[in-house]
């Protein structure tokens, strides 16, 4: 399915706050070139994953265990000054909130060449006239003078674009995307996810997505990882998962979203929901979902699935589908 | 966030109009300039030492046009006195504030940002410092070394950073879980150019506010040490002009009342500003 070489690999990583452990040894890989996406409800683990990957962690939270390999360089072992010139520069990232994320008090062409200076050997010259490529790069009018502008004359749309100038400056390997749409209108985010997608390509880095938003997923990921609870519960490709998604959540999640076949905007029928709720599995010992799960058997209480293959390069924690 | 026409308008020109629509901190700013114009140009207003004798004593403030604010017990000239005592006072205030803002924001800043053990001793130390009243750790300081003008400088600088290091701590504790900070890291920066270029700058106007009245407090200490002697007898202050006119404070109350007007007026003068930039850079008046 992706003949590209593999760029991340995450291997058990285990993320948490104090001794609580919230994302319990995930793994995954990204190769080269392609969109990822990091699928899951809120509090899932999903942002604490992607924050870790670059050692970007808030405080109170640390990485337990695991490794994170990027190009077979693992980063969870890395030493502080080699992250800092990986990030930003190999790895970068892009934040759900475009209106905070940019410095308020600095111009918006001196933000994006700092990050120039900062890993490039450019002249000050060359990093503003970098500034302006970008600018057009990421489709802003008039980059000549909106680069002299400060974060507030921007709209939320406009920012996110900058932020994402910011993040490609550098002719990055990775972007991994926190929901970067997620603050922005319906109509702003179809534009962002384009753009990105379209640099995807250009500039030939992959995207690791993170979001909520299986809608996103399907219109733009290549290949698909659903957590659940700290937890992988099912990863694969787009289309296979699309077509039979084959762990019992995200059977539940598909089910419980409006899709876009025929008029399904007025459908009067009821949408399938998941018993329960997301925090009756924070202290389970076996299979998170199995609280909520309709096919729960006893081997299920036991201790947590493994992911196993259920297709070509499509797997799944749910032993009851690994049998079927 | 609201889009109003303001929000079209340059930065620069936005600040400005909104200190012109506040007239307390137009008024404080006139005092303010008046008193920097006086200190500026007290060597050609008054050349020649003010401390040197140069008429009668106790002239009253009149009576002889040469020397129109009078002159004090030894004959020395009040206004002379006034104009020199401008220097000291604004030089004090500003280099004491000066000195006390450096210490306060690197110890603030250091503490705020990297949080943890450098956090917690930072802030006890702190604590330590400010439980100390400020005017009596600067009369033991400056009893321990010579009162020269430095050492006064010196002493109010170090009794008087950790309102500005509480301040700052404060500031980086709130800033440094901003998004804009996350955004910085993720780029590949060093923590002290986050501390530097990207929290700083967005810290400093609660900063700015305390300063202004960090120097107004500044000129009070030193004033309070020359009234008790304790000040640099090389120089003619504000402070020492008052203790001097005390014990002829029922024959000539003027040369008490005018050294204590100008400093009530330059102190004033820089609440007044104080206020005015709080009024203007506080963020929550900043949207009304």
């Amino acid at each position: 399915m992706s003949p590209n070489p593999v760029l991340l690999q995450v291997r058990d990583l285990v993320v948490g706050f104090g001794k609580t452990e919230v994302v319990h040894g995930i793994g995954f890989d990204v190769a080269a070139g392609e969109t990822m996406a990091l699928v899951g409800e809120s509090g899932c683990g999903k942002s604490l994953t992607a924050f870790a990957l670059m050692r970007l962690l808030p405080h109170g939270a640390r990485i337990f265990g695991g490794q994170v390999l990027f190009q077979g360089r693992d980063l969870v072992a890395a030493r502080e000054k080699i992250l800092r010139d990986i990030r930003g520069n190999e790895i970068s990232l892009i934040l759900q909130e475009p209106m905070t994320s940019l410095n308020p008090v600095l111009p918006i062409g001196l933000q994006i060449a700092e990050v120039l200076l900062r890993h490039k050997s450019m002249s000050r010259r060359q990093a503003d006239r970098r500034v302006l490529e970008l600018l057009s790069l990421v489709g802003i009018p008039e980059p000549q003078r909106r680069a002299r502008e400060f974060p507030h004359n921007f709209s939320g749309g406009m920012r996110q674009r900058v932020m994402i100038a910011m993040a490609v400056a550098c002719g990055p390997r990775l972007v991994i995307a926190d929901e970067p749409t997620t603050a922005l209108d319906v109509t702003i985010q179809a534009q962002v996810l384009d753009l990105l997608d379209r640099l995807r390509k250009d500039l030939s880095m992959a995207v690791l997505l993170i979001t909520h938003d299986l809608g996103v997923v399907a219109q733009w990921a290549d290949r698909v990882t659903v957590m659940y609870a700290g937890r992988v519960a099912e990863e694969g490709p787009v289309g296979p998962f699309f077509r039979q998604p084959r762990h019992p959540y995200a059977r539940g999640l598909l089910g419980a979203s409006v899709g876009d076949s025929g008029s399904a905007h007025y459908t009067t029928q009821r949408l399938v929901e998941i018993p329960g709720s997301v925090a009756s599995a924070a202290a389970e010992r076996g299979c998170p979902f199995a609280p909520r799960c309709p096919e729960t058997i006893a081997a299920c209480r036991v201790q947590p699935p493994r992911l196993e293959p259920v297709g070509e390069m499509h797997r799944v924690a749910c032993p009851v589908e690994v049998a079927k | 966030m609201t889009t109003s026409v303001l929000d079209a308008a340059p930065r620069g020109s936005r600040l400005l109009r909104a200190f012109a629509r506040n007239p307390s901190f137009l008024f404080g700013c006139a005092i303010l300039l008046a008193v920097v114009v006086v200190a500026l140009l007290a060597p050609w207003l008054f050349p020649g030492d003010p401390q040197d004798m140069v008429a009668p004593p106790t002239l009253w403030p009149g009576e002889d046009m040469a020397y129109p604010l009078g002159t004090d017990s030894l004959g020395r000239d009040v206004a002379a006195g006034l104009a020199y005592g401008a220097r000291v006072s604004l030089a004090v205030g500003v280099i004491a504030a000066a000195l006390g803002l450096l210490i306060g924001a690197v110890v603030g800043a250091i503490g705020g940002y990297f949080g943890g053990k450098v956090d917690l001793v930072l802030a006890r130390l702190t604590e330590l410092f400010q439980t100390i009243p400020t005017f009596i750790l600067v009369i033991v300081i400056v009893a321990i070394g010579q009162p020269t003008a430095t050492v006064i400088v010196t002493a109010i600088g170090i009794a008087s950073w950790p309102t500005v290091a509480r301040l700052v701590r404060a500031q980086f504790r709130s800033l440094r879980e901003a998004d804009f900070v996350m955004a910085a890291r993720s780029l590949g920066y060093s923590h002290w150019r986050i501390i530097v270029h990207e929290i700083l700058p967005n810290a400093l106007p609660p900063v700015v506010v305390t300063t202004s009245v960090m120097v107004a407090n500044a000129i009070l200490t030193e004033a309070g040490l020359s009234f008790l002697s304790m000040g640099d007898p090389n120089l003619v202050s504000w402070g020492s002009m008052i203790g001097d006119g005390g014990p002829l404070l029922r024959t000539a109350w003027f040369l008490t009342a005018l050294p204590g007007a100008a400093i009530a007026l330059t102190v004033l003068s820089l609440n007044l500003v104080g206020d005015g930039l709080n009024d203007v850079l506080n963020p929550r008046s900043m949207q009304q």
